[in-house]
Order: C-alpha cells, then structure tokens, then sequence
C-alpha cells in the first residue's frame, strides 16, 4: 500500500493552503473531503485579508471567483427602530491595492482545490474519514469506514466540528460558551441593483457590521456583505446565549430582515441559500494541543480564530496555519522524523509568524465582548442621543452635554462607561 | 418565509441512513429542551403534547445541538461521504 507523505482531512482554507504548500515542493499529498466537492460543507461571512492568500497565489483575483473587493466599511448601532453608523469608505481602486475580498466560500474553495490538484495533490471527495489508524501513541493513517489510507503525518482541518481531533486527544468538546452561531441568507439582487443602494460601482464592495437589537441585546451582531449578484446577510450570536435567553437565530436573522435599516437593502430580492455555520471564538483560550505524534491540526479544528469586535479572523489564520503545517511536514521528512519532538516545529511557526502572536495580543478581547453593555445599553445610548440632538419640540434647545447625561439615565452611569473604555484599552 | 421554505431552497443529498441518534427517554426526561433554540435548521420541534421529535433531513451540520445538549441526548456525526448539505454558495 502507498503511503503519502501526508494525507490531510477536509479541503477548507486550512487544508487546501497545507496541501498545496506540500504539493508544490514535491510531496506525495493526498486530501479527503467529506462534500461531494471541495467547498460543499464551507460557509462563512464573508470576507478575508489579502496578504496570506496572495502569498499561496499571487495574483488570485485575477482567476479565482472573487465577489467583489471591500470599500465600504460601515458599523452600526441598531435599536428596534433606529440605527446610527459610521460609514468608511478607503481609498482602493481596484482588486490589486484591495486589502479584503468577499469571496463566497462553496465556490470560492472548489477554485481552490482545482490549484491543489494542479499542483499534483490528490483530492478525494464524499469521503468521510471515520478514525485514525495508530502504531502505539503514533498515527500513521486514517480509516475511511473499512479502507485504510496511510500517511507519515495526518494534518487534520476538519473544521470546527472535528470529531477526530478529540479522538488524536488533540481537545475535549468545545462549550457553547465559546461559540458563535452564524446563521446566513444568500439574496440574489441585480447588479445595477447592488450598486444603486449600497452607492458602489465595478468591483467595489461593502460590508455592513451591525450591534445592538439585531441580536436581542446578546453578543454578536448582524452583517451584510455585497456580492456580485447577491447579498450575504446574517445574524452571529453566542451559542451559550440563545440557549440560555431561549432565543432561535433563526427567529433573529428575520427580525434583522425586517429591521427599517435593513429591509430596503434586499427588498425584492429572491432566496438562493440559507446556511449555518458554527465560529469558535475564545481565542488561545480555547485552542488545543497543536500536534502529537504523526498529526497536526489547523483552522476552526483547532480555534484559530481572532474577533476584536472590530476585526474577525479565520480564514487568514488558518491559511497561514495550513502554510505553517505544510512547511513542517516538508522538513520533517527531510529530517525523517515525525514525532511531536521534529512536528513541534509547527507551534514554533506559528509563534513566529502572526497567528499566535494575535491570538496572544488579543487574548482578553473575547471576554471584553461578553460585556452586555455592547449590545444593549450603548446602541440604545447612541441611538437616543442622536434621537434627541435632531428632535425639535418647539421649545428652546438645551445644550448637548445636558442632553447626553439624560440619555444616559437608566442605561449606564458614568462609572460603567469609564470602566468599559479601560477594559477595551486593554482587550483590544 | 418559513424555515421549511428557506430550507428548500438548499441543495440536499440526504441519505437514507439518520446521522444524528436522539435518546428518546433522555429526550422526554428532559426539561430545558435547549435543542430547540440551538438548531438554525429548526430539526427539533415541540410538539402539543410536550415532547420534542427530531428530523434530520434539513440538519445544516453546524453541531450546534451538539455542543448544547448537556444530557447526553444526542449521539452527534456527520452524514456519511457525500451526503447532506451541499453548499451553493456558501
């Protein structure tokens, strides 16, 4: 029977980077996806950073299937009725100054896997790899049902779900605490359409952030994303909070539908996709042993995943991470050894390059965004004071600051606000 | 539009076999019932008479019934190769 220098579980981002990394410098790679193409199972937001995936594929913009690139950035503050945002639109032109694409990941990710393939990997999909096959402590292959593929190492980016990555003893379960449910609409819309409300033209993109009732007051938030001839519009809401509050994200990405800041932007638009997607989001916090003996795991398998509030990070993290593995595997069979001692070289890569070290910067920051004042008392604030400024009652105005400490009556003392602001000084 | 509408909109290959095993006397024992508010799919339903069924054939496979029920209900893995969702767009 072959044996592969490696065989890597799932062709997401992180699988598709590790095994075209290994591919190209010549390795016997072979991955197993369980879709029935590559990207099948994939679903996300939508938008990633440019530099790591320009780094794999120079130029990819140019022939992999990207929506649109982002120009727009607004964030919003929503109560059930009003919305204030703040709406920045950068300066790039085009996709080669762009520093985020939206991308849809189904068909983005089969692109993907067409340059795996290209580069001499083997992709097998509809299959599901059920176990590992072990020698003592060591894994030297995987068990799809009754077949055995062997492998020197096992990279394993089976998503956040991996049921493989507590059987390598790699993690335990992850807690709902530590979870994100993204729940998402796919609203085909005409071009000419997209461009007329969201004020883009060409390849110019937008999302749209959004905090406060969209979630019912629980952290998360709602987001829009532009594509070519459609919209992405959802709802991201801690999995541990709509247990507890007895709230369906389902119900909420309707309500944020309906919202009037919100319904006008897809109006008239038709269905294409409802999807759902889990998001570990505790940072370092969550994140499990990296490697053991003929394994490593990388992407949503092994939390690495950065939200700032401001900044959300997956994708990114576990393309460089698939790099990272990829370059690890590489020397580990120049070296001839594949035990955790020689795959160790794995965590020191990633220690070097960003992913861990932002994990690191921003390890309070999932935490900080537990606060309920987020998506409660400060959407109400901003929303009411802006409320108050552009009313007029006919009586003689007063002035602002007296307005603000009004608004604040009831939502938040003084104290809180100073104190939040300290604890975001240090999270993020 | 109803879940069941949004649903059918999706591209499914659903197997014949059930890749999610609910424990029905755990199930009826159980009262918190947070399958109901964890499943985006809506798989798990109330029904008049108190106890929650479980259908698979619109389950979207993000584990999030798993990772929710702390009673040991749900016996949680994919579809087998091939089956289930099958993302579009994504």
């Amino acid at each position: 029977m072959d044996i592969f220098d490696a065989i890597i579980v799932g062709a997401g981002p992180a699988g598709c980077a590790a095994a075209y990394t290994m591919a190209k410098a010549g390795l016997n790679i072979l991955v197993l996806e369980r879709g029935q193409y590559v990207g099948a199972k994939n679903m996300w937001g939508g938008a990633f950073f440019g530099p790591v995936m320009n780094e794999l594929f120079p130029g990819f913009w140019k022939e992999a299937p990207v929506e649109r690139f982002l120009k727009r950035h607004v964030i919003s503050f929503m109560t059930k009725e009003d919305c204030l945002s703040i709406d920045f639109k950068s300066s790039p032109g085009d996709f080669d100054e762009a520093p985020g694409f939206v991308i849809m990941r189904a068909k983005f990710d089969r692109w993907m896997g067409s340059k795996v393939e290209e580069a001499g990997a083997i992709i097998a999909t509809g299959l599901e790899v059920t176990d590992f096959i072990f020698e003592g402590n060591r894994i030297t292959g995987v068990k799809v049902g009754d077949e055995d593929f062997l492998a020197n190492v096992v990279v394993l980016a089976d998503g956040v779900n991996s049921l493989l990555a507590t059987k390598a003893k790699l993690r335990g379960d992850f807690k709902a605490v530590d979870l994100k449910q993204g729940v998402k609409e796919v609203i085909r819309l005409p071009r000419e359409v997209i461009e007329d409300r969201f004020g883009v033209s060409g390849n110019e993109g937008v999302v749209m952030e959004f905090v406060g009732s969209c979630t019912h007051g629980l952290p998360g938030g709602g987001f829009i994303y532009t594509n070519q001839e459609s919209l992405s519009v959802g709802v991201v809401v801690q999995l541990s909070a709509l247990l507890e509050n007895k709230v369906k994200a389902s119900d909420l990405i309707d309500e944020f539908k309906e919202h009037p800041a919100v319904r006008p932007l897809w109006r008239n638009g038709e269905l294409l996709e409802y999807s759902a997607h889990l998001i570990p989001v505790s940072g370092i916090n969550m994140m499990p042993k990296l490697y053991a003996d003929g394994i490593l795991v990388a992407g949503d398998s092994a939390a690495m995943v950065l939200g700032t509030g401001l900044i959300l990070e997956g994708a990114n993290f576990a393309m460089a991470a698939g790099i990272a593995a990829g370059e690890t595997v590489i020397k580990a069979k120049e070296k001839g050894d594949f035990t955790s001692s020689s795959l160790n070289d794995y965590e020191q890569r990633l220690k070097s390059n960003f992913v861990i070290k932002d994990l690191e910067t921003f390890r309070r920051a999932p935490h900080f965004l537990e606060n309920p004042r987020i998506y409660n008392a400060y959407p109400e604030l901003a929303c009411g004071l802006m409320g108050s400024i552009f009313h007029s009652d006919g009586k003689p105005r007063r002035n602002t600051l007296e307005v603000v400490m009004e608004s604040m009556k009831g939502k938040v003392s003084l104290w809180q606000i100073a104190a939040d602001a300290m604890k975001a000084r240090k999270a993020l | 539009m109803k879940i069941e509408e949004k649903l059918a909109r999706n591209k499914f290959d659903i197997d014949r076999e059930v890749h999610i095993q609910v424990d029905e006397e755990k199930c009826k024992a159980c009262e918190s019932k947070v399958c109901l508010y964890a499943c985006p799919a809506e798989c798990y339903v109330l029904r008049a008479e108190g106890h929650v069924t479980f259908s698979y054939e619109g389950c979207l496979e993000c584990g999030s019934c798993r990772f929710s029920c702390d009673k040991g209900t749900i016996a949680w893995v994919n579809p087998r190769g091939g089956f289930g969702v099958c993302y579009q767009y994504g």
